[in-house]
């Protein structure tokens, strides 16, 4: 597509609405030491779409969101959100700004029960200080009470109500997954990452997050970028496709166009480098 | 019931008072543990700082005098005034604040990612500085703390036990300050848990307790969290130094309680709150019941110094985690 073609909206097939560039990568180069993790990647992430980003382990496809999320600052390159270069910010103010993310390994306050995790999703949008919410009553429970039902209605999607007060360090793996992304979901974001969200799921629970994230695509118009290994859902839901292979971007398109990139057969099946 | 049995319980119950007064120490280390990792060694120098400036506040004396002196040959004291109690206890919690949040600036910003190692040498340090900082502040000489808690054996409670045990019992001997201090502990444990369970604020230190990266995906900034957690570790040291202060006077003995608040963090663990309570007065009624039943009749007395680290000691070889400590949760 042209540049001025990549700005326009459109709307595709099933009927959802894709906007301009909100996101873009210009020339990221990221090394630790000796290792160059990332190798002048450029891309974007479209307003409203699913972009999935594939590749071998060892790809560099977590370090890319790493370095979206700000636990890692790039040694070269510009990160662009919303039309404006991003300066080094901490994750933290990357997380107010409307980017949630999961993580491959879960990273769940784990001595917390399922409702608290996503009650802590919330912390962004409440904004009482701390002498209201000694005091309690008043603005902070009204908060509180404001933030507990959309929180509600977050759980309810997911349908995970009957594990609301488990503690989540004792659920299995597939439900931690599930809480974790409802956690990202409460954070009412605009760009929504999710590192190998189907992670040791079987066929049934694949379909469940498939049809979750989708959902959260359809209904909220929530962009999202995954990282994910399953070929079949990767083609299924994702709207675009990048594809990483040791540090450098060797593919860039629809599902389609990617699928039939020569490069992209080669790194997966394994032909060796030069 | 002999005269015998009912004194024990009096030991009993001033076991718990002096369970609880352990406690309110151990209180402050395990806050700031639990957010942040690291053990506050000056957690007894806070204590005593913060009731030398209650003491200074209150009685009007002027900050750094004898340096002011020394330099300017001037003979100044004291202001001349006396700051009301409620008034200086809250000028007390702001200075407690505005200390929270220099250390913050100048040392734990910089050392985010260290090992927790680091940051306890960096907390000793601190205990030195602090120490002296505080007396080049107040001066070191012992404070009188008075903040209208009344003390000496409670006649009510006295009176009316009298009747047990028959003749020669004067009934139980329970101080005021302590039966004070106990209430006062209970109130301020009761609203930390509550603030930590139910507020946002609360489930923020906890989150920034249980994993320092998800709560910053989530966005949690810590530097404002470990603001707020060792301002918390602050009003807590001020209570527990008012309250031994007033017991014995506001000297430099004050911040050694610390030590005594470490078999309480070793049984209660170092990251639980009710842990701390327990712990204390386990330690307390342990003290003081081996004293009365073992030590004074059998091994000659003062058993009361070594009792509580011998019990910790015991703990550490064979339940390292404390009674609390930790999560026991673990999925393999």
């Amino acid at each position: 597509m042209t540049d001025a073609a990549m700005q326009e909206s459109y709307t595709t097939p099933d009927g959802r609405k894709i906007g301009g560039v909100v996101m873009e990568m210009k020339n990221i180069t990221l090394r630790f030491g000796g290792v160059t993790a990332i190798k002048d990647i450029s891309f974007d992430i479209r307003e409203g779409e699913v972009r999935a980003i594939i590749g071998p382990n060892g790809a560099g496809k977590s370090s890319m969101l790493n370095v979206i999320n700000g636990f890692y600052h790039p040694q070269e390159g510009e990160v662009w959100f919303r039309g404006e270069k991003r300066g080094p910010m901490k994750p933290y103010e990357i997380a107010r700004q409307g980017i949630a993310r999961t993580f491959q390994n879960i990273a769940l306050f784990k001595g917390m029960s399922t409702l608290d995790n996503i009650m802590t999703g919330r912390l962004i949008h409440m904004n009482s200080g701390i002498a209201s919410q000694a005091f309690w009553k008043g603005p902070a429970e009204r908060e509180e009470i404001a933030n507990r039902e959309r929180v509600e209605r977050v759980i309810d999607f997911l349908e995970i109500q009957s594990i609301r007060k488990t503690p989540v360090g004792s659920l299995p793996y597939g439900l931690q997954k599930r809480v974790e992304l409802g956690r990202a979901l409460a954070m009412d974001p605009e760009l929504l990452l999710l590192d190998e969200p189907m992670a040791g799921m079987n066929v049934e629970e694949k379909e469940d997050m498939s049809r979750f994230i989708l959902d959260v695509n359809e209904e909220f118009g929530t962009t999202i970028a995954l990282i994910e290994h399953d070929m079949g859902v990767v083609m299924d839901i994702s709207d675009r496709v990048v594809v990483m292979d040791y540090g450098a971007k060797i593919g860039d398109g629809t599902p389609d166009e990617v699928r039939r990139n020569q490069q992209v057969i080669d790194a997966y099946l394994g032909v060796s480098h030069d | 019931m002999p005269a015998e049995f009912w004194f024990g319980v009096e030991v009993f119950l001033n076991g718990l008072m002096a369970g609880v007064m352990y406690s309110l120490v151990a209180l402050g280390f395990v806050l700031i543990f639990k957010s942040s990792g690291i053990f506050n060694y000056a957690q007894g120098v806070m204590a005593l700082f913060a009731a030398q400036t209650l003491v200074g506040i209150q009685t009007g004396l002027v900050p750094f005098s004898h340096l002011i002196n020394a330099a300017f040959g001037t003979k100044v004291h004291h202001f001349g005034w006396n700051v009301p109690t409620f008034a200086a206890i809250l000028l007390t919690i702001g200075v407690m604040i505005l200390f929270a949040i220099i250390v913050e600036k100048l040392i734990l910003k910089h050392l985010v990612n260290q090992e927790p190692i680091i940051l306890f040498m960096a907390t000793i340090g601190l205990a030195y500085f602090l120490e002296g900082f505080g007396d080049l502040m107040w001066g070191a000489e012992i404070k009188k703390l008075d903040v209208g808690i009344p003390q000496g054996g409670n006649l009510w409670v006295e009176e009316s036990t009298a009747f047990l045990g028959g003749e020669g019992f004067y009934g139980f001997y329970l101080d005021t300050l302590d039966i004070v201090a106990t209430v006062i502990a209970i109130v301020l444990v009761t609203s930390l848990v509550l603030f930590s369970q139910y507020t946002k604020t609360g489930r923020a230190l906890r989150a920034v307790a249980d994993d320092h990266q998800a709560a910053l995906s989530v966005g949690i900034s810590l530097r404002t969290i470990w603001v707020i957690v060792w301002s918390i570790a602050g009003f807590v040291a001020l209570v527990a130094g008012v309250m031994w202060g007033a017991k014995s006077g506001v000297q430099f003995s004050l911040s050694l309680i610390a030590l005594k608040a470490l078999p309480v963090l070793m049984l209660g663990g170092f990251t639980s709150i009710p842990g701390a309570i327990i712990g204390g007065l386990i330690i307390g009624v342990g003290e003081k019941m081996f004293e009365f039943l073992i030590g004074a009749p059998f091994l000659g007395g003062a058993t009361e110094n070594w009792f509580a680290y011998v019990l910790a000691l015991i703990f550490l070889v064979f339940r390292p985690q404390g009674l609390f400590g930790e999560k026991i949760i673990e999925r393999v």
